[in-house]
């Protein structure tokens, strides 16, 4: 029997050179007329392990890790096939304590299956939800999925059936699933690694979105720095379409569906719904006014269900296992599970899947190690650039939206980057204006004008011009482009600042 | 008024100023994407991706093919980070700005490039092999900071050093 060995095809292993050591293990398996067979699957989420190799051998699935296409030769020689013991062996992936202690319902395939094989999709559980939804009314599923409690993952955390209804509610020849794919926070990769590891997943929920409102088309718009994401979805797709899955005629019930992927052109303020339907369209991505929501006129003026990646690929789980299931996970309004990321100055990052409720302090120690430089975490950034900084008396904020709003917070997209004693919170508080100031889309002053003003307000706080006086105008600032903007962009960006003046103030003191 | 309004209306053809290569390269993006809706991001895509750029000059065929006014093209283009109008060098570095790889030195790593580049963002070293572009992140948070060159090459954990080598590399291979 042929002997599946997995190298992962995540963006993040491949930067760390799983190409090359997948070629290296065909290599030398071809050399000594070893059977084996080299799986591309997705990343386990484990980045300190990566080039992660994984073989099936007779005591199971074992890994070794990080392997160097070096180390080929020498994993060869001491009889991996057979689970042998090897300087970088870190055996079974589900014994680590980093995976063990996870609750794996949206990532459950991520890393373990063949990410294009429709056949692996299903061994593992996959199609269940769709198959069950083909049998339901679309009032049904809806209601399932609100049931389910289930919260838009992108960041603003709302209710996804109730989205879900108003677009089954609103009558129309032509209804659209968007998915938002434009995953511009810093340190989030969680839509990255499912659309690289498990895009079946997506294309499910999606299609099950199709069903539920009586959309025919869906759109997955993709930012344009996600290469391999872009690759593996449209061979995903093309698989699906295969199968059957996909098309005029799913899987024999003359019900429709169709799915393209769209990229976007590097532009952060379009992963907001409306720039995004806007960018869509092929037009510049500026923020429309609400109303109309997107849900009534969405895409091409048509009512539109628009969500986030993890959003949908949460939904196959749903309607599999019902709605019950997935809301016994997590605390008070947050139900089921996140996809954390641990990013920046940590020691392990990676993704961690667990039901809301898990503190701060457990994400940054207990699985992420500390520090990656060994130094004393000063600050963490959660949500991404309009997330607040959070300094260490408030890391046992639990993993739940409202307790991090509770603390002047916002739990996003589930993005943690970790900042260790070296970092200056002004340059930090300035980036985030900086950063408001290149990527707003300009429609609105407070956000366009706003941002830049910040900036150069900064700067002479830095250089300790009229420091007080300064920093009233900051404050004032904060106020016009919170309560002014269109968008969150303008309307949070102030959060960062603000959180890093008040939580590092010795940092905005005239420096000697 | 309303008669007129429901008549096609069909501007004549702009004079094409591209050179032929470039010109027949455009024409095959508007071919392949024209049918689908809201086109102009994947023409631009397909132009970009085949051409290296949006030329000035591919403007008005793109305007007129779409139905567009040039205004509206232009508008996109200058939008979007991802469009340039210029050829890039030979090879196209993006660092990351953003948080996650500022938290492991990405200030530092994107001082050091421009310095030893000779070249600020969006600009290209004197030899052309290398135009310097910054990237708002790459989705490798865990593991900055993150360089992609070209299309598709993603590097972590990216040091003033193996920065330094890489370009030594790419300058090389491009000789």
């Amino acid at each position: 029997m042929t002997t599946r060995i997995y190298v992962s095809r995540d963006s993040t292993a491949l930067a760390f050179g799983a190409d090359a050591v997948a070629r290296a293990l065909e290599a030398e398996a071809k050399k000594r007329g070893v059977d084996a067979t080299v799986v591309r699957n997705g990343s386990r989420g484990m980045f300190w392990l990566e080039p992660l190799v994984e073989i099936d051998t007779p005591t199971g699935r074992i890994g070794y890790g990080p392997i160097k296409p070096a180390d080929v030769p020498a994993l060869f020689d001491a009889g991996f096939e057979r689970s042998n013991v090897h300087g970088l062996r870190v055996g079974p992936i589900d014994g680590i304590t980093f995976f063990e202690r996870q609750e794996r319902l949206t990532f459950a395939r991520v890393g373990i299956t063949d990410p294009l094989s429709v056949e692996d999709y299903r061994e593992h559980h996959g199609w269940r939800g769709l198959e069950n939804a083909l049998a339901m009314t679309p009032e049904d599923i809806v209601k399932t999925v609100t049931d389910s409690g289930l919260r838009g993952r992108g960041g603003a955390a709302f209710p996804a059936g109730i989205k879900w209804k108003t677009v089954l509610g609103t009558e129309s020849t032509q209804k659209y699933i968007v998915c938002n794919a434009d995953e511009g926070d810093s340190g989030t990769f969680s839509d990255r690694m499912l659309m690289e590891g498990d895009p079946l997943c997506l294309v499910e929920g999606m299609t099950i979105a199709g069903l539920a409102v009586g959309a025919t088309q869906g759109y997955i718009y993709l930012r344009s720095e996600y290469p391999h994401a872009f690759r593996a979805l449209n061979a995903a797709i093309a698989n699906a379409y295969a199968a059957g899955y996909l098309g005029a005629d799913i899987r024999g019930t003359s019900r429709r569906f169709d799915l393209e992927v769209r990229l976007g052109a590097g532009a952060y303020i379009c992963g907001e719904e409306t720039s995004l339907l806007d960018s869509l369209e092929g037009k510049r991505g500026q923020v429309r006014f609400k109303p109309p929501l997107p849900a009534i006129k969405g895409l091409f003026g048509q009512p539109t269900v628009i969500n986030n990646v993890i959003s949908l690929a949460s939904v196959p789980i749903i309607l599999d296992r019902g709605a019950d299931f997935y809301k016994d996970y997590g605390v008070g309004r947050s139900r089921g599970t996140l996809p954390l990321q641990l990013a920046g100055n940590l020691k392990h990052t990676g993704l961690v899947e667990k039901a809301f409720g898990v503190t701060l302090r457990e994400l940054l120690y207990d699985y992420g190690g500390g520090s990656y430089s060994g130094r004393p975490i000063r600050a963490v950034q959660v949500g991404g650039p309009l997330g607040a900084y959070l300094p260490e008396s408030q890391f046992d904020t639990i993993v739940d939206y409202e307790a991090f709003a509770a603390v002047g917070a916002m739990l996003g997209h589930g993005g943690i980057v970790a900042f260790d004693d070296t970092v200056d919170m002004l340059e930090q508080a300035r980036y985030a204006m900086e950063f408001c100031s290149i990527e707003s889309c300009g429609k609105c002053t407070p956000c366009r004008i706003g941002s830049t003003r910040g900036v150069e307000v900064l700067d002479r706080i830095r250089a300790g011009i009229e420091r007080d006086k300064n920093i009233v105008v900051l404050k004032d600032l904060f106020e016009t482009m919170r309560f002014g903007s269109l968008c969150a962009m303008g309307g949070l960006t102030p959060d960062p600042v603000r959180s890093a003046l008040e939580h590092f103030p010795q940092d905005f003191e005239v420096r000697a | 008024m309303a008669k007129s309004a429901n008549r096609p209306i069909q501007n004549p053809a702009p004079r094409d100023m591209l050179p032929p290569d470039v010109s027949a390269k455009v024409r095959a993006a508007l071919d392949a994407n024209r049918e689908r809706p809201g086109a102009l991001l994947p023409v631009l895509h397909a132009v970009q991706d085949s051409v290296g750029y949006v030329p000035d000059d591919a403007v008005p065929l793109i305007a007129h093919d779409l139905n567009l006014s040039r205004a509206e093209v232009h508008g996109v283009i200058s939008f979007y980070h991802h469009f340039r109008t210029h050829a890039p060098g030979r090879h196209v570095v993006r660092i990351c700005r953003a948080e996650a790889c500022q938290a492991l030195g990405a200030r530092a790593l994107e001082a050091h490039a421009k310095k030893t580049l000779g070249v600020d963002f969006h600009q290209t070293t004197k030899d052309g092999a290398i135009t310097l572009e910054a990237v708002y992140c790459l989705g490798n948070c865990g593991c900055g900071p993150s360089v992609l060159v070209d299309p598709d090459e993603l590097h972590a954990r990216v040091t003033p050093e193996t920065f330094d080598a890489l370009v030594g590399a790419m300058r090389e291979v491009s000789k």
